[in-house]
C-alpha cells in the first residue's frame, strides 16, 4: 500500500508526484515584463537611497530599478552583477524584509516597499537568459590566487580576481561547487537547478579553474598554497553543527538539518526522500524554518518549530516565521530538549521549559512529550577544517579590514570569517572586498 | 444632489458634459448610447460637404503616451472628419434629435473656405433640427492641407469671414472651434466673435508626434514605414487648453463670451476647474475613448457632490469665478513671501527634494544625520519644487511669513502692502515712470 500523510516511521512518497511538484516550485513566481514595470514604477529613485545602504552588496537599486522601467533590464542586471555577481541567487534568497525591502521607504509610507528582490531577479533572469556573461578580464597580471571553498564567497572572490586579469583555482571539498546554494538553500527558493546554472554562468568570466573534490587538511595544507600562490582565499564555510547535548540524541532518527536538507537538494526525485510523520525541529534560525516547511512539503503530518527562546529573540525573519505558520508548521517557543526517547529509534521528545532572567536562560524543571519519529537538530553550525596557526576569534578566522586573517598573504570571508550576518550576500560582498583587497595587494 | 442642468447659448442640457465632435460622436449607434450613458450633449463628428467623403488611413492612426502602468496620458490622432456619406449622417441626427430632445446636439462642419460651400451645407444641416452648429477649425492634419481645418483657424480674417457665411445662412447658435497651434489665441477668439459667432470652443488637437520606432526609424503611429505628425489630446493637454480658456475669458474684449472648453477633460475635477475659468460647459473626448461613456457618472456623481459641499445650487453659480484671480505676472505680489516647511511626521526620507533643491534649485535643503530635511530659510526662494517632487501628499507645505517677520534670506522685513513689479526699483520701466 502507498504511503501517506499519516504512515507512523521516517517512509518516502508521503504525497503524490504532482503534490510534490506544486509545493516545491518556486516561492515567488517570476515577474512578466508587465508586472515589473507596475513594480519598478513604484520606486521614488531615492537619493542616498536607504535601501543600498541597508544592501550589504551595496547595490544602486535606484538605478537598476529605474533601467528597469525604462526597458532595458539587461543594463539593470549589469548594474547588479557590477556590485554582487551572485545577484541572481540574491534575488531568491536574500531576507529582504530585514535587509533592503526593510529599508525602503515605501516601506516607512505604507508598509508596502518597492519588491526589490523580485525587481533584481527579472532584471538578472533577461540577462542570464541570454546566456551572454557582462564582463570581460583584464589583462593578465601573471598573479595566482587560490580560493578554498566554492560557495558564494569563494565564487564572488574568484570572479572579481578573474576579472581583474588575476588567475584563480578554487579548491572545493566536496565533488560540485555552490556551496550551500547548491546545498543549503530551500528548495523552493531556487528551483530548477539554478545554483548549477549560476555557477556555470558566472564560470564565463574566464580564468577560473574548479578543482573539486579537493579538501584542504586532506588533499592540500594552507602551507602548499602559500607556496604555490601568491595570495590565499579561505571560505570553508561553517561544517560542523552543533549538538543537542539531549540524552538519546545518538537514537536513530535524530539527523542535523543542514544533511537531511543537502539530501533533499541533491534528491533527483522528491517522492523518493524519506521524511517522517511527526517531525520536531529544534532551533530557531533559518535553517530550521527550512527544515520543518520542507518536512511539511514533503508530507509529514505534523511538524513542530522548538526553539529555546521566546518568539523575539528568533534569528529567522517574521516573513520566514510566517511561512512556516502558512505551511502548517506549529511554532513553539520556550523549551529546549532534554531527551529523545524510543526503543532504538526516537519516538518522542521531552522539552523542558526556560526562562529567562537577567539574560541568562535557565530550565523550569517543567517537561512535556511530543511524539517525534524523526527529529532534526538547527542549533547552529560550527567552524571545521580551519588550517592551524591561524587566529579564531568567537569560533570563526579572525579577519580585519577587508577579511585579512592573522597570516600574511591569506584572507578569509563568508560564514567561515568573523564579523557580518550569515547570509548568501554577506559572503558575496565579503569575497569581493577580499578580492580587491588581494589585487591591491598584489599590484602594489 | 445639485442640480447640474446647464443653459448654453440657450441649448439646454441635463448635465455640463458634452462629448466632443471625435470618434465617440461618429453615427447614430455611438450616441444613442452615450445618451443612455448620461451624457448631456453631443457634438456630432465634423461633416464635410457632399460628395465622395474623405479616406482615412488603413493602417494605425493613433498614438499614446503612457504614465505608469500603462496610464494613457496622452493619445495623438491622425483621423481625418466623417468618413461616411452626408446624407447618412445628416439623417441620423434627424432621428436622434427627435428621439432625445432634452440633449444638446451640435453639427460639427468643415467644409471648404468659400461661401457657396456653407451656403450649400446649412441649410440641410438646420433642417435635422440639431440645436447648433460648430465650425471645425481645427483639426491639424489631413484637412489643413486641404485649406480648411486649421489652415483656416490660423487665419484670423478666414474666421470672420466664414462665421459671417454662417450667421446668414443658419439661424441657430455658431460655435467656432479654435485650433491651439497658434502664437496667441486671443486673436482667433476675437476673431471669431467679430464675426458674431455666439461662442467658442477649443482646443481641439495639438500638432505632435508622439514617439519614433527605433527599429524602423519612423514616427509613430507607423504606416508603412512612414508617419506624419498628428493631433494630440488626453490628459497631458490640459494645462494648454486651460490657459488658452483663461486668456480668453479675462481678454478684455472677449471677456463674459461663451466658451466651450475641451482639451484633456477627464475627471468632474478637469471639468469644474474649467468651468470656474469661464467656461459654460465642457466637451470630453479622449476620457471617453480610454474609459468608455461610463466614465461621465463620475464626472456627474462628483460636480454633484463638489457643488453641494460649496452650497452651489447651479453651475451658474460657479461659473467663472477664478477668472478675476489670473493675471499677469507683474500684478503679482512681490512682498507675498513663504518658505518650505517639512513636516517631519509625514516625511518618509526619500530624499527627493534635497536632490532637487542641491541639483537644481537653490541649496536649500540641508540634509542631517539621520536623514533629517530640514529647509535652511536663509537660502530657500520658495520657488516649490521641493513640493513638487516629494512623493507625500501635504508633508512639504509653504508656509506665508506675516507681515513684520524677517525673511532670513534677503534680510528684510517682509511688509503688509502689496507690491508689485511695476513699481519695483529694479525695474527699468518703473524707474522711467518716476522720473
Ligand atoms: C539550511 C540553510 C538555509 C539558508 N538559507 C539562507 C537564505 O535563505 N538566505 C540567505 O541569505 N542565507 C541563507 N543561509 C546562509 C547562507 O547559505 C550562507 O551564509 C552562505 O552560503 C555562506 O557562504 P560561504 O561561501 O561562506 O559558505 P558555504 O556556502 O558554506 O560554502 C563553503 C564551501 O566550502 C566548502 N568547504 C568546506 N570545507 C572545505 C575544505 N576543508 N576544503 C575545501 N572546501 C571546503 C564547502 O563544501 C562549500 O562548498 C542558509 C544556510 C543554511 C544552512
Ligand atoms: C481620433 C480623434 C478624432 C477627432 N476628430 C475630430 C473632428 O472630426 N472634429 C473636431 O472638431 N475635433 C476632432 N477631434 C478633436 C476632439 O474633438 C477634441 O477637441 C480633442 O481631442 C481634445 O479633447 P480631449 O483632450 O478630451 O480629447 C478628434 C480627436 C480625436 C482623438
Ligand atoms: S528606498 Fe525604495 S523607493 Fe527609495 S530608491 Fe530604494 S527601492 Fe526605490
Ligand atoms: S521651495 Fe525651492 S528653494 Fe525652497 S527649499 Fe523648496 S526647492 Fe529649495
Ligand atoms: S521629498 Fe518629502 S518625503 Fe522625501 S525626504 Fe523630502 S520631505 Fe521627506
Amino acid at each position: 500500500m502507498a504511503n501517506s500523510q499519516t504512515t507512523s516511521g521516517i517512509v518516502a512518497g508521503r504525497l503524490p508526484a504532482d503534490r510534490i511538484a506544486k509545493n516545491f516550485g518556486d516561492l515567488h513566481p517570476a515577474y512578466q515584463p508587465h508586472e515589473a514595470a507596475v513594480a519598478a514604477d513604484r520606486c521614488y529613485f531615492c537619493h542616498d537611497a536607504p535601501c543600498m545602504t541597508a544592501c550589504p552588496t551595496s547595490i544602486d537599486i535606484p538605478l537598476f530599478i529605474r533601467q528597469i522601467a525604462t526597458g532595458t533590464p539587461e543594463a539593470a542586471a549589469k548594474t547588479i552583477f557590477e556590485q554582487n555577481i551572485l545577484g541572481g541567487m540574491c534575488a531568491r534568497v536574500c531576507p529582504t524584509e530585514t535587509l533592503c525591502e526593510e529599508a525602503c521607504v515605501r516601506e516607512t509610507a505604507e508598509g508596502k516597499p518597492v519588491e526589490i528582490g523580485r525587481l533584481q531577479r527579472y532584471a538578472t533572469d533577461t540577462l542570464m537568459a541570454r546566456n551572454a556573461h557582462p564582463f570581460t578580464r583584464a589583462a593578465s597580471t601573471g598573479k595566482k590566487v587560490a580560493v578554498v571553498g566554492a560557495g558564494p564567497s569563494g565564487l564572488a572572490c574568484a570572479h572579481r580576481l578573474a576579472m581583474l586579469g588575476h588567475d584563480v583555482v578554487i579548491f572545493e571539498a566536496r565533488p560540485k561547487a555552490g556551496g550551500l546554494n547548491e546545498f543549503g538553500i530551500a528548495a523552493y527558493k531556487a528551483p530548477n537547478h539554478f545554483a548549477e546554472r549560476e555557477v556555470a554562468w558566472l564560470m564565463q568570466i574566464g580564468g577560473i579553474t574548479m578543482e573539486e573534490g579537493k579538501a584542504l587538511g586532506r588533499d592540500i595544507t594552507l602551507a602548499g598554497l602559500k607556496a604555490d600562490y601568491d595570495a590565499v582565499f579561505l571560505s570553508i564555510g561553517l561544517g560542523g553543527v552543533n549538538a543537542l547535548r539531549a540524552e538519546g540524541e545518538d537514537k536513530d532518527g535524530v539527523r542535523d538539518a543542514v544533511d537531511f536538507i543537502a539530501d533533499l537538494r541533491q534528491s533527483g526525485d522528491l517522492t523518493g526522500l524519506p521524511v517522517g510523520r511527526d517531525v520536531v525541529v529544534i532551533g530557531g534560525g533559518m535553517t530550521a524554518v527550512d527544515a520543518a516547511v520542507q518536512s511539511k512539503l514533503l508530507g509529514a503530518e505534523n511538524v513542530t518549530i522548538a526553539y529555546r527562546r521566546g518568539q523575539e529573540s528568533m534569528s529567522a525573519s517574521r516573513y520566514e516565521q510566517d511561512l512556516a505558520a502558512q505551511n502548517g508548521v506549529r511554532l513553539m517557543f520556550n523549551l529546549r530538549p532534554v531527551a529523545v526517547h524510543g526503543n532504538g529509534s526516537a519516538a518522542e521528545i521531552e522539552l523542558e521549559y526556560t526562562t529567562t532572567e537577567g539574560g541568562k536562560l535557565t530550565g523550569t524543571g517543567e517537561t512535556i512529550r511530543l511524539k517525534a519519529d524523526q527529529v532534526f537538530k538547527a542549533i547552529g553550525q560550527t567552524l571545521t577544517d580551519a588550517p592551524e596557526g591561524i587566529a579564531i576569534e568567537g569560533g570563526k578566522i579572525a579577519v580585519t579590514g577587508a577579511g585579512r586573517t592573522s597570516v600574511a598573504g591569506v584572507w578569509a570571508g563568508g560564514d567561515c570569517a568573523s564579523g557580518g550576518e550569515d547570509l548568501t550576500v554577506t559572503a558575496v560582498a565579503e569575497g569581493r572586498d577580499a578580492a580587491l583587497d588581494i589585487h591591491a595587494t598584489l599590484t602594489a | 444632489m445639485a442640480d447640474l442642468t446647464t443653459e448654453f447659448l440657450g441649448i439646454k442640457s441635463p448635465n455640463p458634459f458634452w462629448l466632443a465632435s471625435a470618434p465617440p460622436t461618429d453615427k447614430e449607434y455611438n450616441v444613442r448610447r452615450a445618451f443612455e450613458a448620461g451624457w448631456g450633449g453631443v457634438v456630432w463628428k465634423t461633416l464635410g460637404s457632399e460628395g465622395p467623403p474623405v479616406v482615412n488611413v488603413n493602417g494605425p492612426r493613433y498614438g499614446a503616451i503612457y504614465g505608469a502602468d500603462r496610464r494613457l496620458l496622452g493619445l495623438n490622432n491622425i483621423e481625418l472628419i466623417t468618413d461616411r456619406p452626408l446624407q447618412t449622417n445628416l439623417e441620423e441626427i434627424t432621428r436622434v434629435k427627435k428621439d432625445y430632445p432634452d440633449r444638446a446636439l451640435i453639427v460639427s462642419l468643415m467644409v471648404p473656405c468659400d461661401e457657396e460651400s456653407w451656403k450649400a451645407i446649412l441649410p440641410l444641416v438646420e433642417e435635422t433640427g440639431a440645436d447648433g452648429i460648430e465650425l471645425n477649425f481645427g483639426c491639424p492634419h489631413g484637412m489643413a492641407e486641404r485649406g480648411m481645418g486649421s489652415a483656416v483657424g490660423q487665419v484670423p480674417e478666414y474666421i470672420t469671414m466664414v462665421t459671417e457665411w454662417c450667421k446668414k445662412y443658419y439661424s441657430k447658435p455658431v460655435i467656432v472651434k479654435l485650433t491651439p497651434n497658434i502664437t496667441d489665441i486671443r486673436n482667433p477668439a476675437r476673431a471669431a466673435f467679430q464675426g458674431n459667432a455666439d461662442a467658442v470652443s477649443l482646443i481641439n488637437t495639438i500638432n505632435s508626434i508622439t514617439s519614433v520606432d527605433l527599429d524602423l526609424m519612423a514616427p509613430q503611429p507607423t504606416i508603412d514605414g512612414k508617419g506624419t505628425h498628428g493631433g494630440y489630446c488626453g490628459p497631458a493637454v490640459k494645462p494648454i487648453a486651460l490657459n488658452m480658456v483663461a486668456e480668453i475669458a479675462r481678454d478684455p474684449q472677449t471677456h463674459g463670451k461663451p466658451i466651450s472648453a475641451i482639451g484633456g477633460i477627464t475627471t468632474w475635477r478637469d471639468a469644474a476647474e474649467f468651468m470656474v475659468m469661464g467656461a459654460g460647459n465642457v466637451q470630453v473626448c479622449t476620457a471617453a475613448m480610454t474609459y468608455g461613456f461610463k466614465v461621465v457618472q463620475e464626472m456627474i456623481s462628483g460636480l454633484s457632490q463638489w457643488m453641494d459641499d460649496k452650497g452651489y445650487t447651479s453651475t451658474s453659480d460657479f461659473i467663472g469665478q477664478a477668472v478675476p484671480n489670473v493675471t499677469d505676472w507683474q500684478y503679482l505680489n512681490l512682498n507675498y513671501v513663504t518658505k518650505a516647511k517639512i513636516d517631519q511626521d509625514a516625511c518618509i526620507k526619500c530624499g527627493r527634494c534635497y536632490a532637487a533643491c542641491e541639483d537644481t534649485s537653490h541649496q536649500a535643503i540641508w540634509m542631517k544625520p539621520g536623514r533629517v530635511f530640514e529647509v535652511n530659510d536663509a537660502e530657500c526662494v520658495a520657488c516649490n519644487l521641493c513640493v513638487d517632487v516629494c512623493p507625500v501628499e501635504s508633508c512639504i507645505s509653504m508656509v506665508e511669513l506675516q507681515a513684520g517677520e524677517m525673511d532670513e534670506r534677503t534680510g528684510k522685513v517682509v511688509e503688509a502692502e502689496y507690491a508689485n513689479w511695476t513699481t519695483h526699483p529694479n525695474n527699468p520701466a518703473a524707474l522711467k515712470a518716476a522720473e
